[in-house]
């Protein structure tokens, strides 16, 4: 038992200690490979803090565009689920079948099928280089889950909410803000944080859609290190240690929400 | 609470009440849900339909096909995709079915493994492919350093044909494995534990009970997740892409990347969309077998 632990650990942190690792070590020292360094230095942060290198030299912009892209994702995933979970698991109307079905073939699809038509789409509307088009796509690909999520959690709420409603006279606009959103606030931090972290992690709709190193976000520059041979791959550590941040910091803050929330609406569906 | 007013949802009120202050127009619920799944329908429809749509009209034309299927490196990229699908998907999933079995004991060690269990899920999939990559080096990769320490040969890891695509199915299980873990951890744990008590009164040893109890209960949830999982990993992009970015010599590329090659490094359109549209059968067949078992 204690040897499977320790297979699985290592199996688990090994690649995430490496880069940690690569990004602390002298650039003199990147060609001897080890388990560990003697002189350990924080200079690729410093360089990436600074923007002190070719390679690096708009992190803080691509930063911002990464961040950028994942809020507006975040608050209009959660808008549009919201507003379609009220509708989806509250109210019955004739073409609910419809929209469950293509909520359903939106999140099965890939979204690397659609890959190249969307480019296209965004090409002929001239919004290439626009961070618009990317939260565009993120926001229609991460849209689905957040529904399934959101949606069989209303259905688990009482019906007393529109009775009590009714009882105030509330319109069904009222009840929506009043009665339902804020008794759907845990489910909808958890499909919030999904939106955000599926928007921050795309790669693919990323390198189609942005181009420049001004307007890239920031997988998209690391990817960039990867054509020359001569990529100082310290300092990409460095930039791939701090692009991880965020998303485990969010991820351990709201573990809670964000495992119970994904789960319930995925073992549900069975 | 009877049944019927909480499938009835809003429609159930009292008409009188909801219903006084509006004409009977907006009443209607046929109305209501439209407005409140209007955003979804637009999004839905103006980037899933319309694009997919368009990318098979223009992907209409035989003679690409009749191109991509002349073409070795199209042949190739086939029996990749297969292979990365089909053993990617399967290893991962045993290993989650058998890992979530372990990580339901309720000792303190165990959670904390768990914690850390879910790193590669919880940081992007682009460092951890960067990290492997650098690992993988054939001059300066750690692997080769620790091969050559021990006295072996070193491996060209990602500069030949299987033992990159190898890398390509071994990364992917590292990244998704603790997702579909904690999957089957939430389906053991919606399984009574009277039903484990009963069998232990009977006598039944672990595996037993496994095969008795816990298989059989999880068995359309493991179906579920084998559909989707496949379904994504068809699509896969990122992995291969930056891992091996189909070298060496192109054969090493997936579907998706292969059409984005077709599509912008050698500006082939319709080769690229054909290369979708060559998926999308079996891809459709995968999803209308979901929508029957799953609703949202």
């Amino acid at each position: 038992m204690l040897a499977l632990t320790l297979v699985i650990l290592v199996w688990t942190l090994f690649p995430v200690y490496y880069m940690v690792l690569l990004s602390l070590t002298p650039t003199n020292d990147l060609f001897q490979p080890a388990l560990y360094i003697d002189n350990p230095t924080l200079r690729s942060y410093v360089y990436t803090m600074g923007q002190d290198n070719p390679f690096v030299r708009y992190f803080w912009q691509q930063l911002l565009t990464s961040l950028t892209v994942s809020l507006w994702t975040m608050v209009l995933v959660g808008v549009i689920a919201a507003m379609g979970s009220f509708a989806m698991a509250r109210m019955k109307f004739r073409f609910r079948r419809y929209v469950s079905g293509l909520t359903l073939f939106t999140y099965v699809i890939p979204s690397s099928f659609l890959a190249i038509p969307f480019f296209k789409m965004m090409a002929d509307y001239d919004l290439i280089d626009t961070k618009l088009s990317l939260i565009l796509a993120m926001v229609t690909f991460a849209t689905p889950y957040a529904l399934w999520v959101l949606s069989d959690y209303a259905r688990s709420l009482p019906p007393e909410i529109e009775e009590a409603g009714a009882i105030d006279g509330a319109g069904t606009l009222a009840t929506f803000f009043y009665l339902y959103v804020p008794l759907i606030i845990p489910p909808l931090i958890a499909i919030g944080t999904y939106a955000f972290l599926y928007a921050w992690n795309e790669y693919l709709y990323a390198l189609l859609l942005l181009t420049g190193e001004q307007h890239i976000p920031l997988p998209v520059a690391m990817s960039n290190f990867l054509t020359t041979d001569n990529a100082p791959w310290n300092l990409l550590m460095a930039v791939s240690t701090v692009y991880s941040i965020p998303p485990v910091i969010l991820y351990y803050a709201f573990k809670r929400y964000l495992v119970s929330g994904l789960v319930s609406g995925a073992v549900s569906g069975t | 609470m009877s049944p019927t007013t909480r499938e009835g949802g809003l429609s159930a009120l009292p008409r009188a009440v909801v219903g006084s202050r509006l004409p009977a127009v907006l009443r209607s619920p046929t109305l209501q849900g439209f407005v409140f799944t209007a955003p979804l329908l637009l999004l839905f429809a103006a980037f899933v339909v319309y694009p997919m749509l368009s990318g098979l009209y223009a992907a209409t034309d035989p003679d690409s096909y009749r191109a991509i299927f002349g073409d070795p490196v199209f042949r190739q990229t086939v029996s990749n995709t297969l292979w990365y699908v089909v053993v990617a998907v399967n290893v991962k999933l045993v290993l989650a079915l058998l890992l979530s079995g372990i990580l339901d004991y309720p000792f303190l060690s165990i959670r904390v493994l768990a914690a850390l269990f879910l790193i590669p899920w919880a940081i992007p999939a682009l460092p951890g492919i960067l990290s492997f990559r650098w690992m993988l080096n054939s001059q300066w990769g750690i692997f080769n350093h620790l091969l050559t320490k021990l006295g072996f040969e070193s491996v060209p890891w990602l500069a030949q044909h299987d033992t990159a695509l190898a890398f390509v199915i071994i990364f992917h299980i590292w990244k998704y494995l603790p997702f579909w873990t904690i999957i089957f951890l939430a389906g053991r744990r919606a399984i009574p534990n009277e039903l484990y008590e009963a069998a232990a009164i009977d006598g039944g040893g672990v595996v037993q009970s496994f095969f008795s109890i816990t298989f059989p209960l999880l068995k359309s949830l493991y179906l579920i997740c084998t559909l989707l999982s496949m379904v994504f990993t068809l699509g896969d992009f990122t992995v291969p892409w930056l891992l091996t970015g189909g070298a060496p010599g192109d054969t090493t590329h997936v579907l998706a990347t292969l059409a984005y090659r077709y599509t912008f490094a050698m500006g082939r359109l319709e080769w690229g969309l054909s290369t979708f549209a060559v998926a999308l059968p079996v891809t459709l067949l995968f999803i209308g077998m979901l929508m029957r078992w799953v609703k949202i």
